[in-house]
């Protein structure tokens, strides 16, 4: 009975993987090459398809570092320093996990746009945020804000203070502990985090799509550039340029169970 | 004594591990520095790209639809010897896509001669109302090409467009104008001729939504101007012929191009309601697939024109923006939109595509037949209007 059980939820498991993972992503691929390579290639090396990959590569750069040091510091802070406010700090990092992208994306423009509070000031200084690469990036950091601090939060807190406190107390500066004692222990759930972030900043759709204007060459992301070429009926195109994506993501995918394998083996220890 | 204890395994478990974590870091690197290669790849053209995209292979001429937008890529050297290159926006609606890409190229070429100047056009489309909305939101158009007067008369509201518009330009400021067809399957299984066929309970229909969607709106007037004609004037029987058609929708996509999607690509309802120029479009890409059914009644479509004043102002791009819309009605252009399946404004250029269009149809307009935009919005689309007290219920 038992087994029979046993077998059932791994088939049952399996043939949702299957169906909701394995299918999509195979059929992605089976229509790149449905053309042949050489249509493949000339979709991935068109130059609105290379300026979308550079946009795309540039604002997930910028959106792991601001993350990554505000990670760092929002964890140093919540998990070694009591202030009033900790509770209400950790609720809101996570604001982003729970607001639509749409909606981070409408904030943006109500703040920045034309009929937005911060737009005579932009104006007078000539400068551009929605409908430019400024908005974009801006929008991909708040919807990858928590990744990395997430990770982070609970790990560091799990830990404790002690080793840090022995350090102090033995006179080492902060700079010394951090990287003597705490980056040795978090480096791997940084990472993993990052490798998070960076997933998510490169498919990011909704908060880009609503801060874009979708002006070709100028302020598409690859996965904008994917609905254009979709909508303009260049379907092999458009999956050809959906096939970076899958790779990039497959790419992520391994480095990340790398990373975990080795998160699992350093809680072992 | 147990700190020191765990220290030393640490140590010596580090050693082991060292090798290995930093295997599985070189490679999250490399994995990294593969990708960023490609930009990096691209980068050189970055400073130059805003007045030539890289494009060491532009859009084959022999293609009847360039993929590539206007690129006058080999022109640029000189350029920057001479003149500042120039660079304005084109938000326009869905469907024109292959049209300006088209346009872009010949109107690059006009004002090089003309000027010895380069100029670089960025597109951007969506449904007609989203677009106003964008730049009404900020999104820097030079010009905008929407499908409705009314979308740009709401920019007039916002204050980005002096009114008058409208009589800036020849023919109301619309170079060219359209019709609505239906768009059925191949051999019309369903039988599909005229308005009244696709209320009939079991049809199902693709249009967008009138409320985002410019070519919406045109759909349903000219859905109005049939019932009402056919009702002989009785608005209570024509509001119902319009809730049948609605109840018959099964898909209401926010933009023109989204419906056509999801009639031609994904295999949805047996009756879409296209602007003319779409349907041409669709069946050029399927021509065994489908057939153009062109009703009774339609209505004359005039997607207009205007240039955004605050913007070309600010920019300081006025004569290249007014240049850009004016030429639309040269006669190498007027022949462009032809081939592009929108009806020209010019009647001489327009009776050379007898062959495509039904010069015949009956069609109704929206100043004869609804009273002007202002009024048509007012009556059929605004909240709790026609079409929102049909859609409800």
């Amino acid at each position: 009975m038992e087994k029979a059980v046993k077998g059932a939820l791994i088939a049952a498991g399996a043939a949702f993987i299957f169906i909701m993972l394995i299918l999509p992503l195979a059929t992605v691929i089976v229509y790149a090459f449905r053309q042949g390579l050489e249509t493949f290639w000339q979709a991935v090396s068109e130059p609105y398809t290379l300026k979308a990959l550079q946009l795309t590569l540039l604002t997930t750069v910028i959106a792991l570092i601001v993350n990554t040091v505000f990670g760092i510091a929002a964890s140093w802070a919540i998990t070694r320093y009591h202030f009033k406010g900790r509770g209400l700090l950790t609720t809101l990092i996570d604001i982003p996990f729970s607001i639509s992208p749409v909606i981070a994306g409408l904030t943006f423009i109500l703040v920045f746009g034309r009929i937005g509070w911060a737009y005579p000031f932009l104006q007078a200084h000539d400068i551009k945020i929605v409908f430019a690469v400024p908005g974009i990036v801006l929008a991909t950091i708040f919807v990858t804000f928590p990744f990395v601090s997430r990770e982070m939060i609970p790990l560091m807190q799990s830990r404790g203070t002690d080793e840090e406190e022995a350090a102090a107390l033995m006179g080492a500066s902060w700079f010394t502990i951090y990287r003597k004692i705490t980056f040795p222990h978090i480096k791997w759930s940084l990472l993993y985090g990052i490798i998070l972030c960076t997933a998510r900043a490169m498919g990011e759709f909704g908060a880009v799509s609503v801060v874009s204007g979708h002006l070709r060459g100028k302020t598409n992301t690859l996965p904008l550039h994917v609905e254009i070429l979709f909508n303009e009926f260049h379907l092999t195109q458009a999956f050809a340029v959906s096939g970076i994506l899958v790779v990039i993501a497959v790419i992520v995918l391994i480095v990340r169970n790398i990373v975990e394998y080795k998160l699992e083996k350093g809680d072992e220890r | 004594m147990r700190t020191t204890n765990t220290r030393t395994k640490n140590r010596r478990t580090k050693k082991t591990h060292r090798g290995k974590m930093f295997a599985a870091l070189l490679f999250a690197l490399s994995a990294f520095a593969a990708l960023t290669g490609c930009s990096s790849k691209t980068a050189p053209t970055d400073g130059a790209s805003s007045a030539a995209p890289p494009a060491e292979d532009a859009a084959p001429v022999s293609e009847a639809i360039p993929e590539g937008e206007s690129l006058p890529a080999s022109e640029a050297p000189v350029a920057e010897s001479e003149l500042k290159a120039l660079e304005i926006t084109n938000v326009s609606y869905d469907p024109t896509r292959e049209l300006y890409a088209a346009y872009n190229e010949i109107f690059a070429k006009h004002w090089k001669e003309k000027t010895g100047q380069d100029v670089t056009v960025t597109q951007s489309h969506g449904g007609s109302g989203k677009q106003a909305r964008s730049v009404l939101e900020g999104n820097e158009a030079d010009v905008v090409t929407l499908a409705l007067e009314q979308d740009i008369n709401e920019l007039v509201t916002g204050g980005l467009i002096e009114s008058g518009w409208v009589g800036e330009f020849p023919k109301n400021s619309a170079p060219y104008t359209s019709t609505i067809v239906f768009l059925v399957r191949k051999d019309n299984p369903k039988s599909i001729k005229d308005w009244d066929d696709i209320v009939k309970p079991g049809i199902e229909i693709i249009t967008p939504d009138p409320k985002t969607s410019g070519g919406a709106r045109w759909n349903f007037l000219a859905a109005w101007g049939f019932a009402l004609d056919l009702y002989q004037g009785d608005e209570e029987k024509t509001t119902q012929f319009l809730k049948d058609l609605y109840g018959n929708v099964t898909v209401l996509d926010s933009g023109a191009r989204g419906s056509t999607t999801t009639f031609v690509e994904n295999g949805q309802g047996d009756v879409l309601l296209a602007w003319e120029n779409e349907a041409f479009l669709s069946l050029l890409e399927h021509p065994d697939d489908f057939e153009i059914v062109t009703p009774s009644i339609s209505i004359l479509a005039q997607p207009s024109v205007a240039v955004v004043d605050e913007v070309v102002d600010k920019r300081g791009t006025r004569e290249v923006a007014a240049a850009y819309l004016e030429f639309l009605y040269s006669d190498e252009a007027q022949f462009l939109e032809g081939q592009n399946f929108y009806r020209p404004s010019n009647p001489d250029i327009l009776a050379g595509f007898a062959d495509t269009f039904d010069l015949n149809l009956k069609l109704v307009n929206i100043d004869d037949d609804f009273g002007g935009w202002t009024a048509a919005t007012a009556k059929f689309f605004a909240d709790d209007a026609i079409f929102d007290q049909i859609y409800k219920q």
